[in-house]
């Protein structure tokens, strides 16, 4: 086995080619260990200091049949020596595990981009159940591209004939395998992922020999083979300093909400009920019981959002996490939080509906849905996270505001935030804002209690506990009098109230940062953006102020209220572009609150945005 | 009755410290007053601070009793109360947390919370007001009003099958489930007493009588010889006074349980009431007795055994996680695993 050789053995070390960043995409079976091997290089990548940006791409199906095209699972990572904004639009290298994958990624691989296939999964067998009449692989059709065939099945089974492991079982580190390959060829440290393998399979070592041996099988054959003659290196990236860790958008959020725990002094309560793609943030809590967090898994998605608002009666920090499907039913309990004036966390993974829809796909398609989705006036303040990252700053955010104001706050990420990852500057835990509030005690105020008599600034009503003497009170869905917190039918006292309530929540904005806007003065378009599509609108703005346009960008991250500025920051702008993964929601708010002229650019894939469609968008507006 | 006060001295209070201000507004003659006068009668002899007390209710004609109660309250959405005070319960163990609710409110829309807060065994006081009827909507069927009832969105009979919440509740393996009436202040009394002393979740099924859209349903129950009361350890037996047979229940062979004349069958056959049974069947035998309550009725405590409670589960983990790992650290947890640094 040649290309198992002790490493100072090695053949001259091959060329080297230095180049600025690259896009790799990953495709396998669901069965294939993709989204491992992906991790994997993501962790290695991020060590080695390159800014860096992923997309896994899976099906909802936890095994939809071996090979067939359903169950392709895809993991994508842009990495760079410059700071870069998202996955990439398209990958420059693919690594295709079997015709399935080769077949629903093949069309996203510019031509003369690099492809490498598992040539052993080319059977018979698995080019029918990818609906191939002929194999691409002889038949001319990838002749465009630099095809790399390598037996990975087989190099992985002959790498492990020694080892103690099944037959199945050695086939299935070849995932490993190609991780080696692809280690290689992009210069990146071992150690890590073979601690990580040895770790992972501790309690069976023959299965971690078999990963850890495939791993440097692949690296040794990059090597040698005559296959592969140039490696390439991406430099450190300059970002800002600090400690940094890689993090997803649902591993930012559930530190988010510890740190909103931790800062307000309040115990954490989360209940939920599963669904995709939120469900990773109730595993992550239910692990923090260090932190006396409550994560309760209820019946259904109405009893997760009532138990929460019952803990926030109590003097929690109420949180309840979900998907739109799941938030729909939860409407009835947060009108309830509206009128009761209690402080709720509402976290809504978005993804693509409608009803069931695409589970494990993105959209932003719920801001109308958390904006009007309850009967009657019931003004709830809505904020959206811009990147994996800033899920951790936007729980933090969204518990500030509930406790401010005594509301219940709609925090809207989606699966591309919750499942994309980047490298995170790991905040000063001092320098976390202090979120804490106060409880009414007999002190707090003057004569009666009145649970309904409102703080003159923020317009937020006393927060008075069960277990605080002399506050008894009821509080309760019916329509309250002013003050007294009373059930009133009294037509006056309901326009006052329903007035009441709109304006606290809008007097929130004069709490909130102005909308910045990234311009240099003279630009006639401005787009707007707003959530999670933060990444590939400033990547597209980029491109078209490389090819010489002009255009301003504004973010926002504030959607109920907007930020105080945001009517005449748009009215600056004689044009102005709205990309949004929906039908145009947003392009809808501004147009009817500040009777501009905005124009939508919509597209509902289930994937993120690519820069290049939206710098075509902008400059067909310049 | 010594949790519920965190520890603290009890408290000397009178009924009349839990009235609230407000002025009760049910129908008058409505079985809901004699349910409110008992609980506030009660209330003291808990011993518990009032500011301790929590009534928490969903919607419906009954749902308005924490109003009326000098205590901490909240009266909030159909079906949802047994949710909302889940929540409070398990992160508040130092309360006692108590649920109004009635037969549409529990069994209809909120079927589904109710049966899951049972099974949980969470510390929650559940008093389920069953009038047969939709009271607050003006008479419509409910989920316990007997087949073929006729009214305003049955015109020509109901066609649903009503449930047994007795039943109901032992399905779901409540470990505290008892049944009383809103007339029979002393009973009534009695299981609330029963009720503040369980551990977990505590259920009672009180026939309130709704005079306006369902007068009489109980009236059955409230006839002497149909009044079978349970009490733990003595022979089930009932009637017997003013000339009446008096009869007894019997386990019936092949399973089940059934009424006979005690003279026909002589006092040691009778069936023992067992309320600690680890096992519900005799229980859910007991509470098939009447379907609905048209004849004989079981009323007092059908179940009364003892499980872990959620909040204390609950708690205990925090707990123990705590001992082990030590108390959480923010820092350190935001800088587990990989990380680089750049200068
Ligand atoms: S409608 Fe019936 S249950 Fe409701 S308050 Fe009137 S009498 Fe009582």
């Amino acid at each position: 086995m040649l290309y198992l050789r002790d490493r100072d053995m090695a053949a001259p070390p091959k060329p080297v080619e230095k180049v600025d960043g690259v896009v790799i995409r990953f495709a396998g079976d669901s069965g294939d260990g993709m989204q491992l091997a992906g991790a994997r290089f993501t962790s290695e990548t991020a060590m080695m200091g390159n800014d860096l940006s992923t997309l896994p791409d899976f099906p909802a199906e936890i095994r939809a049949p071996a090979g067939s095209l359903p169950g392709v699972s895809g993991f994508q990572i842009h990495f760079s020596d410059h700071d870069i904004l998202t996955p990439g639009d398209e990958p420059n290298v693919l690594v295709a595990m079997n015709p399935a994958a080769l077949r629903t990624n093949l069309r996203d691989l510019p031509r003369s981009g690099t492809l490498i296939v598992n040539r052993d999964a080319f059977t018979d067998r698995n080019l029918e159940k990818a609906r191939y009449t002929a194999n691409p692989l002889e038949d001319g059709s990838l002749d465009d591209y630099h095809v790399h065939e390598v037996p990975l099945t087989s190099l992985t089974l002959e790498a492990l004939k020694d080892v103690e492991v099944t037959k199945r079982e050695a086939e299935r580190s070849k995932n490993m395998f190609a991780l080696g390959l692809m280690s290689w060829l992009y210069h990146r440290p071992t150690e890590g992922t073979i601690s990580y393998l040895e770790k992972k399979f501790q309690s069976r070592p023959p299965i971690a020999e078999a990963n850890v041996l495939a791993f440097k099988a692949g690296w040794a054959y990059g090597e040698t083979s005559e296959d592969f003659r140039v490696t390439y290196e991406i430099a450190p990236a300059k970002l800002p300093p600090g400690t940094y860790r890689n993090i997803r958008g649902n591993q930012a959020l559930s530190l988010g909400l510890l740190a909103a725990s931790v800062k307000s002094g309040l115990p954490l309560f989360l209940g939920a009920y599963p669904i995709t793609p939120a469900s990773e943030i109730l595993e992550d809590l239910s692990r923090r019981k260090d932190f006396g967090v409550r994560t309760f898994q209820a019946e259904d998605e109405i009893a997760a959002v009532g138990a929460a608002l019952g803990a926030s009666f109590g003097g929690a920090l109420g949180v309840c996490t979900s998907s739109g499907p799941g938030v729909v039913l939860k409407m009835e309990t947060i009108g309830l939080a509206v009128t009761l004036e209690l402080p709720l966390l509402i976290i809504d993974v978005q993804r693509a509906g409608p009803s069931t829809g695409m589970p494990t796909k993105p959209e932003q398609a719920d801001l109308l849905l958390a904006m009007w989705g309850r009967n009657a006036e019931s003004p709830v303040p809505v904020i959206a996270a811009s990147t994996p990252g800033g899920c951790f700053d936007a729980a933090i955010e969204a518990a500030r505001i509930a406790l401010k104001y005594r509301t219940p706050v709609f925090l809207l990420s989606d699966a591309y935030l919750a499942n994309g990852s980047e490298p995170w500057l790991i905040p000063d835990v001092d320098f976390l804002p202090d979120i804490s509030t106060r409880f009414a005690d007999a002190e707090s105020h003057e004569g009666d209690f009145l649970p309904y008599r409102r703080d003159a600034e923020t317009l937020a009503r006393p927060w008075a506990i069960p277990g605080t003497p002399g506050l008894e009170h009821r509080i309760g869905g019916l329509e309250k009098a002013d003050g007294t917190g009373n059930v009133s039918y009294d037509p006056d006292n309901h326009d006052h109230m329903v007035r009441l309530r709109a304006q606290k929540v809008a007097g929130i904005a004069a709490d909130i940062p102005e909308l910045a806007v990234d311009e240099q003065g003279d630009e006639e378009l401005l787009v707007l953006s707003w959530g999670g599509t933060y990444g590939p609108v400033q990547a597209g703005v980029r491109r078209v102020r490389n090819d010489g346009g002009k255009v301003a960008h504004a973010h926002l991250g504030y959607l109920n209220p907007f930020p105080r500025n945001t009517g005449d920051v748009l009215r600056r702008f004689e044009k102005i572009l709205v990309p949004e993964m929906n039908l145009g929601q947003l392009s809808k708010l501004v147009r009817a609150e500040f009777l501009v002229d905005a124009v939508g650019y919509n597209r509902v894939r289930g994937l993120p945005f690519r820069s290049s469609e939206l710098a075509e968008a902008m400059k067909g507006m310049l | 009755m010594k949790d519920g006060n965190g520890g603290r001295p009890l408290v000397q209070l009178t009924a009349k410290d839990f009235k609230s201000d407000q002025e009760v507004r049910w129908c008058p003659g409505c079985g809901d007053y004699a349910i409110l006068a008992a609980v506030q009668g009660f209330m003291p002899e808990l011993g518990i601070a009032r500011e301790r007390i929590v009534f928490i209710s969903g919607i419906g004609c009954a749902a308005r009793f924490p109003y009326y109660m000098q205590t901490y309250g909240m009266h909030s959405i159909h079906g949802r109360a047994p949710a909302i005070a889940t929540g409070l319960s398990s992160s508040r163990p130092d309360l006692s947390v108590w649920v109004v609710t009635g037969d549409g409110d529990a069994l209809s829309i909120g079927g589904n919370h109710l049966i899951h807060v049972l099974r949980r065994n969470v510390n929650l006081k559940i008093l389920l007001f069953n009038n047969q009827i939709y009271g607050l909507t003006k008479g419509q069927y409910s989920p316990t009003s007997p087949l073929g009832t006729h009214n305003k969105t049955t015109p020509f009979g109901s066609l649903d099958y009503p449930f047994n919440p007795v039943s109901l509740a032992l399905g779901a393996e409540a470990t505290f489930v008892a049944r009383s009436v809103d007339t029979d202040r002393a009973h009534l009394t009695e299981i609330l007493r029963r009720v503040a002393e369980h551990k977990g979740s505590a259920f009672v099924e009180i026939y309130q009588n709704c005079n306006v859209y369902n007068d009489g349903a109980f009236d059955a129950v409230r006839e002497q010889e149909n009044r079978i009361l349970l009490q733990h350890g003595e022979p089930i037996r009932f009637g017997g006074e003013d000339g009446t047979v008096e009869r007894g229940v019997v386990v019936r062979p092949g399973g089940g349980v059934e009424i006979v004349d005690v003279a026909s069958v002589g006092e040691d056959a009778l069936l023992r009431h067992d309320e600690s049974a680890e096992d519900p069947s005799l229980a859910f035998a007991l509470s098939r007795l009447s379907h609905t309550p048209v004849g004989p009725t079981p009323l007092g405590i059908f179940r009364a055994v003892e499980r872990p409670v959620y909040d204390t589960l609950m708690a205990e983990q925090i707990e123990v996680t705590k001992r082990e790992l030590g108390e959480g650290d923010l820092k350190k947890l935001l800088h587990a695993g990989d990380t680089w640094a750049i200068s």
